[in-house]
Parts: structure tokens; sequence; C-alpha cells
């Protein structure tokens, strides 16, 4: 259940994040934001491998990042539950703001121009004019960090080792079954993985189905 | 008064333009805008709203500056107390017809005045509806009541009509003439129809590539105005044929079609597509008293 507990804090965590850093790509013009994209979007392409090797020697005590945190807010990332967090949150990333992005984009550009010209206030525009109208985008968001952060392995391997009740997240306990040749609890694990991955997305598409015939006007 | 002074470089289609604007509106005149897509017609407008910056100028409106450059001032577009109105209407979706007049307004306690505009546009008995389920007229007279809501000096409408047929544009521009007189507003359209034009406004102004081409009452721009006891018609030619010795162009103006004889001189200078204005002298009509 610890991969659960994972994915539903990182997915509160992207979201929180994710919907003014999605609003900020989708409407801000500025030179550097192929920049800030494509940062976004790294996890996407790198092996897990690799990102979970740099925050492993970013979050390490022993170097200057680590120790600063270590010192000043007494959190150590590494081999530790809220190391696990702070990892999903950069790995999923791309898997929260993508969506939402697009769905902001999606939208036609008059919608905001006419509630600023009725004196809503930018914010007020985010709450009740575009959120609302982004609610598929928003769920696919939601989902898919949540999917992806249960499926995840090397980044969680690298960042938070094996630890039993902190860090064995399901997919960490069904490779050290098989590594130990326990290949019927390694299976209950998967199956249990598949099926509860399969119900969510399932979930999804369902949810999306009737949103959508709800709002004919999308 | 509103006082214009703008220039921007705009990245149009064929490169770049630049947009230089000066521009007086009278209070309270309607003044409509004209001109092919691409000219700058819609960026001047959102000028005037706030939601475009010019690179350059000043923007005054009944005594306060909306911009100016020099001063670094650029009053956002929720303060210049306007109403804009978009082709594709813009309506929130996620909102029944009343909760996006409600949504827009300024004190708690308007449910009189949305009350008012409501039946002023008869609008009434769709009140409880969502903007999908109505019709486009329907949605653009709730864009027009929803931008009356905040009453506005300043009555911004970019092409509202160009997307309905003929016989509810024709309605909603009587519309717009009573909105225009009974909330004592200034009204800037822009529109690509000369009829529509003639029929609302006080003042044209034409805008080419960026730039003032024309600008006076609709009889000036529209009218050589040598040409005096005539019945005029402004068309579009739709098609040309030659059949024996006379050639014959068909000529849309409003929903009708006319069918007219050219010589072959007038055949040569004459394109399909081009807007061209038929005058026959009225000299001996038929005339039949219609009651």
């Amino acid at each position: 259940m610890l991969s659960f507990r994972l994915s539903f804090l990182t997915t509160v965590i992207l979201f929180v994040a994710g919907v003014p850093l999605a609003y900020w790509l989708a409407y801000a013009r500025f030179r550097a934001k192929p920049i800030i994209e494509s940062l976004v979007s790294l996890p996407l392409v790198l092996p897990p491998s690799v990102l979970g090797f740099y925050l492993l020697l970013a979050f390490s005590p022993s170097n200057a990042f680590g120790a600063f945190l270590d010192t000043y807010l007494n959190l150590r990332l590494i081999f530790s539950f809220e190391g696990l967090v702070v990892a999903s949150v950069i790995y999923s990333l791309p898997f929260m703001v993508h969506p939402i992005q697009a769905g902001f984009r999606n939208l036609p550009a008059s919608l905001k121009e006419a509630s600023y010209t009725l004196g809503i206030s930018p914010f007020r525009t985010l709450m009740k004019v575009l959120l609302p109208n982004i609610k598929p985008a928003l769920l696919s968001g939601i989902v898919l960090t949540f999917a992806h952060t249960v499926g995840e392995f090397g980044v969680v391997l690298m960042i938070g080792g094996n630890i039993p009740g902190v860090t064995r997240v399901a997919s960490i306990a069904i490779y050290d079954e098989v590594e130990s040749m326990q290949y019927a609890m390694a299976n209950s694990y998967a199956l249990l993985l598949v099926g509860i991955s399969f119900l969510i997305l399932l979930l999804l598409y369902w949810i999306n189905r009737r949103l959508l015939r709800n709002m004919s006007y999308v | 008064m509103f006082e214009v002074e703008v220039k921007k470089k705009l990245h149009a289609a064929q490169g770049e333009m630049l947009l230089d604007i000066k521009l007086s509106i009278r209070k309270g005149s309607f003044v409509s805008i004209y001109g092919k897509s691409g000219a700058g017609k819609t960026t001047l407008l959102k000028m005037l709203a706030g939601l475009v910056a010019p690179d350059e100028g000043i923007i005054r409106a009944l005594g306060t500056t909306w911009f100016d450059q020099a001063q670094r001032i650029n009053v956002a577009p929720q303060q210049r107390q306007i109403g804009f109105v978009f082709q594709d209407y813009a309506l929130f979706p996620n909102m029944t017809i009343q909760e996006n007049l409600e949504f827009v307004s300024p004190e708690k306690n308007s449910r009189n005045r949305i009350k008012e505009i409501l039946d002023v546009i008869s609008l009434t008995e769709l009140a409880s509806r969502y903007p999908a389920t109505l019709s486009g007229g329907q949605q653009q007279r709730v864009a027009l009541a929803r931008a009356l809501v905040r009453q506005p000096g300043l009555l911004l409408l970019d092409e509202p009509l160009s997307a309905l047929d003929h016989e509810m544009r024709l309605r909603l521009q009587e519309e717009i003439v009573k909105i225009h007189r009974l909330f004592d507003l200034t009204t800037v359209l822009i529109s690509h129809d000369p009829s529509e034009i003639y029929r609302l406004s006080d003042y044209v102004v034409e805008i080419e590539e960026g730039h003032i081409a024309k600008q006076g009452i609709p009889d000036e721009i529209f009218h050589q105005n040598e040409i005096t006891g005539k019945i005029q018609i402004i068309g579009e030619v739709l098609q040309m044929e030659q059949s024996d010795m006379v050639f014959v162009a068909r000529v849309i103006a409003g929903n009708k079609i006319y069918k007219v004889a050219l010589t072959r001189q007038q055949a040569s200078e004459i394109a399909v597509g081009d807007k061209i204005l038929l005058a026959s002298k009225a000299f001996n009509p038929v005339v039949v008293k219609l009651t």
C-alpha cells in the first residue's frame, strides 16, 4: 500500500504545482520558454536510472545541496519516504503538466479575453472560467500522474532503496521477490498492480466519457 | 471623446506590417471599422480593450489615460469599463445564461439590472439554459447582454454578426442600434458588410495594411458622392458569363442576386469577387405601393 500512499501524495503535490506551471507555459510568452518546456519534458525521455542517479547525488548529505537540506531543514531525502515523494514529483511532472497545458491551449483565447474585459481578475478567471472548462484535461493529468507513479521503478530504487515499510513500493517488492525466487509472492504483487492500474485507467475513460457527454460544448 | 494614437509592429502572414493609427471617436457615436482581413482591425480593437499593448502611443478615454507608453501607463482591461463582443461569442460554457450575467456583475444586488437587460434583448425565457443549447443568434444576443451588465462607456464589437444567417443579422442589427441608443453607448464595430455599416453607423474608418485609408460618414466612403438621384446597390460579383453580344454578371447584395448586363468594356474591368456599385437612374422606375 506504500505505492498508493506515495502516488496519492505525488499527485496532490503535482496538481497544486502543475496547474500554475501549465497555465504559465500555456499563456506566457518569453524567450526562454523552450528551455523550461524541455526541462519539464526531460523525465519523459531520460532513463529513470539517470534521473535517480543525479537525484541521489544531489540529495546525498555529502554534497552541498543535500548537506544544506540536512542541516537547515533536517530533511534527508535519500533512502527515505520524503525523498521518494520528491523524486516522484520530478519524475511524473510531464504527466501532469502536459495534459493541462494542452487543455488550456485548446480553449478559445476569447474566453479569457472576454472574462478580462468583463472586469474579472486573472485569478478568478482561472478558477471560475478556465479550470471548469478543462475538466477532462485535469482528470487525465491526475490519473496519468497517479498511474505513472504507481508504476515507477528505477528512480525509486536509486533514491529509496528497498526498506520495508519506508521505501519498498510494490514495483520494488516484486523485483525483490523475483530475486529471491519467491515467484508466487511476486505474482500476487504483480497481479494486484495490474488489476488496480487497469481499474484506475478504466475509471478515467469512463468518467471522461461522461464529462464529455455533459459538456457538449467542448 | 476617445483619442487613439498608436503604433505597433504586427507579424502578419505577408510579413511584417506597421499598424499606425490616429483616430478620434466622439462620445455617443457609432463608428464602423472596415477593411480587408489582416489589415489590423481586430488588433486596433484589442488595443482599445487593453488586451494588446501598442509598441508606442497614447490612448485616452473621456478624460482618463488608458495607455501612454512615455509615462508607462497601461490600464488593465478590467479597469476600462468596456464591453467587448467577440465573433465566437465567448460565453462561459460552464454557466447558464443567468449565471453568465451574474458572474460579471460588479454589485451583489444586480438582479434588477440583469432582468432589465434580459428583457430588452428578450432573453428572459432562456435565462436558465446553458450556452451550448442555444442557436448562434441567441448566443450572440447573450454575449451582447453580458457586455452590458457592467454599464460600459465603450462597446467594442468584433464582427459580431459574421457567423449568422442573413435574417438573424438583420434582427441583431436592429438590436444593436436599440442598445446603442438606450444605454447611451459609444460603439465601435468591425464589419466586412457595407450594408450593415450603412444601417448601423454614423462614421466609417477604412483601414488598409495598418493605415487609415479613408474616414468619413458612410455615404462618403461607399459612394462616389457625385452620383445622386439614382437607385444604388452595393454588391459583390458572383459570376460573369457571355451570352451572344452581352456580358451578364450575377451580383449579390444583401440576400438578393441581381442579373446585370454589362458592355464588353465594363466586363473587362470587373472580375468575380469584386465589390461594385450598381446605379440606375431613378427616372422611370416601376413604383408599387405596398401596404
